[in-house]
């Protein structure tokens, strides 16, 4: 939290006298903006600006697509589910393990977010899916995420009618993917026994926005100093009662549940 | 490295609001739970904001504490570490009340347009970094 109060220097040179706020910073600043331009911005301020008030969500326009998107799935009676990890967490090989099994009972699309490549694209549709790969780097600024737009302008390369389940896989990422409202209808985290039993505490919005966690490669346990149960009680911290999967991609172990949960309307 | 699609949504709605006129201040509320880093917000603006009227304003951060209320005994808990427990009776059925802000709040536009705030305003910004 105290990353904010430690940059709020930049806000006080310009002398914010009104912002009740940042009452607390003003002993702060004064001892290092007394100079001329501290004048100079009073006089601008307080003369020559004024308050318009605004209450607007920034990401008002996204979530505006993200209602228009999820409408279309509805319609087209799709359920959608928004595939979330850290790179390496094993998502692609886990999906492509569910879509293997899942034969004529349900038919998948997926949404492939990756910044550059159609890698991962390419191993998805060898099991016989629907895939419309979006690279961010193409057009989308080289983002680290999938956001609205993106996803909405992926749909038209999927065949929505024949389709019961879309997966989006988004970037891998446990930042800013967690940020961005796509449509989805549940969110589902990937995470590998690889990757240290505090990622929980250290990215707590991604482990609190999933709806289910998948904890991967459990094939790895035995080779690994991993402390599974100190990991499920950092989540149980940060995201109370979130149900959990086992899965090992590369044995099979636990890919029926996860399939069944993403399936399950 | 979300905050640069956060500044260029935020860069599309305070042109709007702004109606043609300079801005001097952009004033943001912004939750602890929004994985916001300041020093970035303030970059990614100075990067997408080089032409009139956003050039040169400056967005002023009001950070957001994270709160729960307990659904079990109804307290209010302040958090900082991403512990969801209500502290007074450890209950973990609450409920987030504050510090998912994501918000404009208002707007210090330079009034009249055009006229002679605007050079305090954006003469004051190399200044500042």
């Amino acid at each position: 939290m105290g990353r904010f109060h430690h940059h709020t220097q930049g806000d006080h040179t310009h002398g914010d006298h009104d912002h009740d706020h940042h009452a607390g910073d003003h002993d702060h600043s004064h001892d290092d903006d007394g100079g001329a331009r501290d004048v100079g911005d009073h006089s601008g301020y307080e003369t020559g600006s004024v308050r318009v008030e605004v209450l607007e969500e920034i990401l008002g326009e996204n979530d505006r697509t993200a209602a228009a998107n999820r409408d279309d799935f509805v319609r087209h009676g799709l359920r959608v589910v928004n595939v979330m990890s850290s790179p390496g967490a094993g998502k692609t090989t886990l999906l492509r393990e569910i879509f293997r099994r899942a034969g004529e009972t349900t038919r998948y699309g997926v949404i492939e977010g990756d910044i550059e490549t159609a890698i991962d694209a390419e191993r998805l549709a060898e099991t016989g899916v629907a895939v419309s790969l979006v690279n961010t780097s193409n057009g989308f600024g080289g983002e680290c995420h999938l956001d609205a737009t993106m996803v909405r302008s992926a749909l038209p390369r999927l065949p929505l009618d024949d389709l019961d389940v879309v997966i989006i896989e988004n970037v891998g990422n446990l930042v800013c993917p967690a940020e961005f409202d796509v449509g989805e209808h549940a969110r589902l985290m990937v995470f590998s026994v690889t990757e240290g039993e505090e990622k929980p505490l250290k990215y707590p919005v991604m482990f609190r926005s999933a709806d289910a966690i998948v904890v991967n490669k459990t094939d790895l346990l035995p080779h690994l100093d991993f402390d599974l149960d100190l990991f499920l009680h950092h989540v149980e911290s940060v995201h109370p009662g979130v149900q959990i999967f086992h899965t090992s991609a590369r044995t099979g172990d636990g890919v029926d549940e996860i399939a069944a949960w993403i399936a399950a309307r | 490295m979300h905050e640069l699609s956060i500044c260029t949504s935020l860069a599309a709605i305070v042109t709007e609001h702004a109606a043609g006129r300079d801005v001097a201040r952009v004033h943001l509320d912004v939750g602890h739970l929004r994985q916001v880093v300041p020093e970035t917000l303030r970059y990614s603006w100075e990067v997408v904001t080089t032409d009139p009227p956003l050039a040169g304003s400056e967005l002023v951060i009001n950070h957001i504490p994270a709160t729960l209320d307990c659904r079990s005994c109804g307290a209010r808990t302040t958090i900082e570490f991403p512990v969801f427990r209500c502290s007074s009776c450890g209950s973990t059925d609450t409920e987030v009340t504050s510090g998912q802000e994501l918000l404009v709040t208002s707007l210090d536009l330079v009034d009249p347009p055009g006229g002679a705030g605007r050079d305090d305003a954006t003469a004051s910004t190399p200044t500042r970094s």
